[in-house]
């Protein structure tokens, strides 16, 4: 009975090299496959096995952070001051994966970053679970709220600045939704919640601080000034001509000043006396006569037509391009196809604020391990120097001269210095225009740039960037200056 | 006399008595200290990982599980001291491994079933004393012989009575192999296996030489007779009656499988294997088209992920397990097994796959490779007809057992409801596979036992010298 015992023996084993090879198959050749199904909800899991890292103000408060649970998903995703904050933290959801910080940020937070390698190696030997780290923003949170109760929930965006720097210290984008609804573990819900969000006309989750081109109106305007100033061809003083109205060539129709206002003496102002009162033929016709091409680059010295990685990316304002004489004088008060970001604006005045040199905005101020070691602190860098430091100096003044005694009184601050420029962008016929106003402050030495906008100013007829936009500038600038340098 | 001539001597005469094989106790003592330390390494592993601490009853666990081992060992060395050294550390290996997944998975168990640990430990306890009854017991497994038909008896009766019992007391997850009283339940197949080898091994030795009869040729195939096919289309029967009946896939493969693998070895014919392979296809092919349930485990089997939401949600999972291990696993409470339905009973072998990997998949499997192969050399090397049938055929039901549980969760294979030898929680798998252990120690045994020296030769005066 030996052979057959034999034979049996060898089937045997070839049933268990069949289980081998096939557990080689599973685990090995396909598992690839296998984890990357949909429905596998072990990746997702696994992100949430372990405790996520804070999001964090740069006074301290965190603003996102995590908290055990006792059902299967063993963290719970959850946003304190939760509305202010929604554009920059974002939403972190088993249905929809995360957006904001949570997204651009993700590895870190998540603990899975390469900087994290040396402290998870000692996890895996020492067994401790792995634990996510902090990002700490650049945001002060004074400031958010100043700039989120100032839109008082009218549709809008605020982003102020540090110019020396490019420090976000505010990114506000109104109305806001809650992200907590949507980082919940109860799946029917989220689901509820994302419908109605993303069925509200308002539109609750576009970061419009970021995310949406807006024309600039008056406010483009600087950047027209410093294209003439740094042509070389022209001073503060220079005398320009400034008629009631300023013809289309090739068109019947005219450039107006705004509400039919005459400039200066109805022929001709100076360049600062065109600021102060943001004198629209003034400017078409210096746009006209610097033509496109000085224009465009003037607007992409300062960003234009490129995008911002803060780190989650910026849409892209524009400058268009191949325009005939009636568009370039429109695009030179910022009207036509002429689109800007807030964060744009704001990088403007933070640009004229810095001596001309353009400093990429940043979010994140520094990410930390779980164990509270700083992993990476981020070093301001500057882009460019998008104008020379005299023309800085020439701007400063001008839009000292607008808030002082021209278009833009509504910002004042009594004891500082406020440089500003208003804005009333016209946008679609019948409808209120958008109401800009962006500025820096104080003047001499500035510590924070801001810029507003505030969709079809808020619903007023007779909005205008003086009346809408610059009374939340100034709580902005007021609330920055209120603090400690 | 000189002491150099009387060495020399000693050494003639100790070359000219037969060599007396060792008993490999200590090599047995040694194994086991090593499977235990692994047990106890993963423990503590569990602890690290879960609560960042080395659980503080680790030493009575240790001393529990060492203090099992070590009974089973002393039994041993008293009763079958020249048993195979290996069996017993493997097995006790598997069990204890097996205590440590199932502890891990009481951690993330919901309160109701978070102590299943402690009872499989009380059912290893149970499992030991069963070995150490059989060893006791059987002092010679030649006299089971003498019981065949009594087996067969209780064996048919423990297979049918879960079928004939109300469902309410036979049924659990849908297969009717049950029998459930009082809070309590056992499976009876896990009994009835050994049981069936023991009645098959006793029956074929009686029958072999009218089987092994062939008639007539066919295609190169030693053909039976007719009339001697009653056997095999009883047992084929049997186990399409607990297909059908049962719903007990994975058993109903267990029984065909070792009674053709034994029907071969007695008769050393390889016609029998294709008949039994053919019964087995038609009767599959004909359960196929009668059955739901049938058609069911194989639709699942050959498009799980179409399933994956309903029917094949655990076997999809379990699979989803095992690619999150990759090589090396999550480590030992690191992972997600308690995603895996039944994780603890049929589908433990997913929670190796994922918490060990790739490797220690591979090890597991080794360790059954082992047992098996020690069984069969058990089998090839006792010298009767009786005990080769009976140790081939419980070293089979092992191999069987392991290739359809771990072949049905890795989707080698449709899945069977069907626990996997001394790592799946349950109790009356893991006594009836002690009890199956001791079986092949006392065969392994007595294969390697000498046999009794020959009475000395009055004229042997070199022996004398030597004492002197």
């Amino acid at each position: 009975m030996n052979k057959p015992i034999r034979r049996v023996a060898i089937a045997c084993l070839l049933l268990f090299a069949a289980l081998l090879v096939n557990a080689n198959v599973v685990q090995f050749a396909d598992a690839k496959n296998l984890r990357d199904k949909p429905d596998n909800t072990r990746t997702l899991y696994a992100q949430y096995d372990r405790q996520r890292g804070d999001i964090v103000t740069s006074t301290g408060q965190a603003v996102a952070s995590s908290t055990p649970t006792t059902d299967t998903l063993k963290y719970l995703r959850t946003y304190s001051d939760a509305l202010p904050f929604a554009p920059v933290t974002g939403f972190y959801s088993i249905v929809y994966g995360a957006t904001g910080i949570e997204s651009a940020e993700n590895s870190v937070l998540a603990g899975t970053d390469d900087r994290l390698f040396v402290r998870q190696l000692t996890n895996l030997i020492t067994g401790r679970t792995p634990q996510g780290g902090s990002v700490i923003l650049t945001i002060d949170p004074a400031l958010q709220e100043a700039a989120y109760k100032g839109l008082a929930g009218r549709k809008g965006a605020v982003v102020a600045v540090d110019p020396s720097t490019g420090a976000i210290l505010a990114l506000v984008t109104s109305p806001s939704y809650d992200p907590n609804v949507l980082s919940s573990h109860d799946q029917a819900s989220i689901q509820q919640n994302w419908k109605q969000l993303t069925s509200d006309p308002n539109n609750p989750m576009l970061d419009r601080a970021l995310s949406q081109t807006y024309p600039p109106g008056s406010t483009f305007k600087l950047v027209t000034a410093a294209a003439a100033l740094s042509s070389g061809g022209y001073t503060p003083q220079s005398t320009i001509p400034a008629p009631n109205t300023l013809p289309y060539p090739n068109s019947s129709k005219s450039l107006q000043n705004y509400a039919g206002e005459t400039c200066g003496n109805g022929k001709t102002t100076t360049l600062i006396e065109a600021l102060t009162i943001s004198c629209n033929t003034a400017f078409g016709g210096l746009g006209q006569t610097l033509g496109e091409d000085a224009l465009r680059t003037q607007a992409e010295a300062f960003g234009f037509n490129s995008t911002f990685s803060i780190p989650m990316k910026s849409a892209t304002s524009i400058f268009p391009s191949n325009l005939d004489a009636a568009q370039t004088i429109q695009s030179a008060i910022g009207q036509f196809d002429v689109r800007s970001t807030p964060l744009q604006m704001a990088m403007i005045a933070a640009t004229i604020a810095n001596g001309g040199t353009l400093m990429k905005p940043y979010l994140v101020k520094q990410l930390v391990g779980p164990d509270l070691a700083v992993i990476d602190t981020t070093k301001p860098t500057a882009i460019r120097q998008a104008i020379s430091a005299e023309v800085a100096a020439e701007l400063t003044t001008m839009m000292e001269s607008v808030v002082d005694k021209g278009t833009g009184t509504t910002a004042q601050i009594p004891g500082v210095k406020v440089a500003g420029k208003t804005g009333t962008a016209e946008n679609a016929p019948g409808k209120p225009p958008h109401a800009w106003f962006v500025s820096f402050a104080p003047a001499a030495s500035p510590r924070i740039a801001v810029a507003v906008v505030v969709e079809n100013g808020g619903g007023a007829n007779d909005a205008t960037g003086a009346k809408v936009a610059a009374p939340i500038a100034k709580a902005v600038m007021a609330a920055a200056l209120k603090e400690q340098p | 006399m000189t002491s150099t001539t009387a060495t020399g001597l000693a050494n003639a005469a100790k070359a000219m008595k037969p060599r007396r094989p060792r008993t490999r106790r200590g090599v047995e003592l040694a194994m086991l200290v090593f499977a235990v330390l692994i047990a106890l390494a993963a423990y503590a592993d569990v602890g690290l990982a879960r609560s960042q601490e080395v659980p503080p009853d680790i030493l009575t666990y240790g001393l529990g599980l060492g203090a099992l081992v070590l009974v089973a060992h002393i039994a041993v060395r008293r009763f079958a001291s020249y048993a195979d050294p290996l069996l017993l550390p493997c097995a006790a290996l598997l069990n204890g491994v097996g205590l440590v997944l199932i502890h891990r998975l009481d951690l993330v168990a919901p309160k109701s079933d978070n102590s299943d640990a402690t009872l499989q430990l009380a059912w290893s306890a149970i499992g030991v004393v069963a070995f150490i009854v059989v060893l006791v017991i059987v002092r010679d497994h030649r006299r089971l012989q003498r019981y065949t038909y009594t087996s067969m008896l209780i064996g048919l009766v423990l297979l049918a009575i879960p079928s004939i019992l109300p469902a309410r007391f036979s049924e659990v997850n849908g297969a009717r192999n049950w029998i459930r009283f009082a809070g309590f339940s056992i499976q009876p197949g896990e009994f009835a296996k050994i049981l069936l080898v023991i009645f098959v091994a006793g029956f074929l030795v009686a029958k072999r030489d009218a089987l092994a009869l062939a008639s007539h040729r066919l295609l190169g195939l030693d053909l039976p007779r007719g009339r001697d096919l009653g056997p095999i289309l009883v047992a084929w029967l049997v186990s399409i009656g607990l297909l059908v009946r049962g719903r007990d896939l994975g058993m109903s493969m267990l029984f065909f499988g070792f009674f053709i693998v034994m029907l071969y070895i007695a008769t050393e014919r390889l016609s029998w294997v294709f008949i039994g392979i053919a019964l087995f296809c038609g009767g599959t092919f004909v359960a196929y088209h009668l059955f739901a349930h049938v058609r069911e485990r194989f639709e699942i089997w050959l498009h799980p992920f179409h399933y994956a939401k309903t029917s094949g949600y655990q076997l999809v999972q379990g699979l989803y397990g095992f690619s999150s291990g990759g090589l090396m696993g999550t480590g030992l409470g690191k992972g997600r097994p308690d995603l895996v339905p039944f994780a603890k009973s049929d589908f433990i072998i997913a929670t190796v796959g994922e918490e060990l990997g790739l490797t220690g998949l591979m090890a597991i499997l080794l360790v059954y490779v082992v047992i098996v192969s020690r069984g069969l050399r058990a089998s090839l090397s006792v010298r009767d007809s009786f005990g080769k049938l009976l140790a081939g055929g419980l070293a089979v039901c092992l191999a069987v057992q392991a290739f359809v549980v771990v072949g049905g969760v890795m989707r080698l294979i449709p899945l069977t409801g069907i626990t996997t030898p001394f790592l799946s929680y349950g109790g009356s798998s893991l006594v009836s596979n002690w009890a199956l252990i001791a079986l092949l120690l006392r065969i392994s045994d007595s294969a390697r036992r000498p046999a009794p020296p020959p009475a000395p030769r009055p004229d042997d005066a070199a022996t004398q010298v030597v004492r002197l």
